[in-house]
């Protein structure tokens, strides 16, 4: 007769410990960690680069660029002023946080005669809607970027990676008199599956709506009392 | 300055991580006895497909004592609650809001499950 051991353990539970050593080592050295996420195109870069240039000189960024190939976002991250890092995941759909754990020694933050500290650490996913969500990383806060052109239906369509966000980056507001975008329509869905979530609709290309976004992630980094747990992107599965 | 890092080419899909984790703790489980059955429970909001699990545990369980053995998907509906009017509820379609008071205020209490339960072993 076979017998039944019971197991109850969570599918993701290898990630999610070593998520938690991701974040204990940002918590050393004292640096707040972003999870950007976002469909392609939706400005993941853009909003990067913009937030490098506005924050340089009252914050030390540095970014971890994760994309099937290409080094294309890194150098464009370093072209802007921060110390940027690629990670090419050559085909797998998202990071995971044994990526990002072997990414953080390239920044040199066991070095500190050699490398400036970092206040803040974006890490920009694999542009996806999926598949990120069911990765925790480690980061304090994960920020999702809708973008006027994909639609108003995307929260709807992706309910997982609504769901888990801190912030909402709504980009390409410049664009709203030329496209079908039922804001309201879009507000709803995200209300539904992330009640209260604090919402930055913006332009990186005019830079309208930019400062709100510029405060809170300055915010983020003067708060250092850190949360310990796990941000909700992120929330545990099961 | 710019740094190169590679991980590895061609994992096509996360399933195949999420397949060599459930593997990893079947073993672990298994008390160095042969296992003949898994038992996973998966939420319906989990972004989880049961046939490329199942494509990949065919392949990944090769040579190891959980070889051949069959996978059991618990397929764990969604339900919410409403905030508002207390409805509890399995949600249709794509609208998840309250289907009695339509209150866009609502929780997830069930469908984000995503675990392995039990293994049934050779004795």
């Amino acid at each position: 007769m076979p017998e039944r051991i019971p197991v109850i353990e969570k599918i993701m539970s290898a990630n999610d410990q070593l998520a938690a050593d991701n974040r204990r080592k940002l918590d050393e050295a004292g640096i707040i960690g972003l999870n950007l996420m976002a469909s392609p195109g939706a400005g993941k870069t853009s909003l990067i680069e913009q937030t490098i240039r506005k924050l340089s000189g009252k914050l030390r960024l540095a970014v971890i660029d994760g994309d099937i190939a290409t080094n294309i976002d890194a150098d464009r991250a370093a072209a802007a002023g921060a110390r940027a890092v690629q990670i090419n995941t050559g085909g797998e759909c998202h990071l995971d946080a044994v990526m990002l754990h072997n990414a953080l020694p390239q920044l040199g933050l066991d070095d500190p005669l050699e490398n400036e500290p970092i206040d803040l650490l974006i890490v920009e996913n694999v542009g996806n809607l999926v598949c990120p969500a069911s990765f925790q990383l480690g980061t304090h806060k994960s920020v999702l970027i809708a973008s006027v052109p994909e639609g108003d239906d995307k929260p709807y369509k992706y309910p997982g990676m609504y769901r888990g966000v801190d912030a909402l980056v709504i980009n390409k507001i410049d664009l709203l008199p030329y496209v079908t975008f039922n804001m309201d329509y879009f507000r709803r869905g995200v209300e539904i599956l992330n009640p209260g979530v604090v919402t930055f609709p913006l332009s990186c290309r005019t830079g309208e709506g930019l400062e709100a976004w510029l405060e809170w992630v300055t915010a983020q980094t003067q708060d250092r009392s850190k949360e310990t747990h796990l941000s909700p992107g992120l929330k545990p599965r099961g | 300055m710019v740094l190169l890092y590679r991980i590895h080419a061609g994992d096509p899909m996360h399933e195949l991580t999420i397949t060599e984790s459930i593997l990893e703790i079947a073993l672990r489980h298994s008390q160095s006895r042969r296992i003949t059955d898994l038992h996973l429970a998966i939420g319906q909001l989990s972004s989880i497909i049961d046939d490329s699990v199942q494509f990949y545990w065919d392949i990944i369980s090769q040579g190891t004592l959980a070889e051949g053995a069959r996978l059991h998907f618990r397929r764990i509906p969604t339900e919410m609650v409403c905030q508002e009017c207390n409805r509890r509820y399995a949600p249709s379609g794509g609208d998840l809001a309250c289907p009695d008071c339509s209150s866009p205020r609502v929780k997830v209490v069930a469908g984000d499950e995503f675990m392995l339960e039990s293994i049934e072993v050779e004795n």
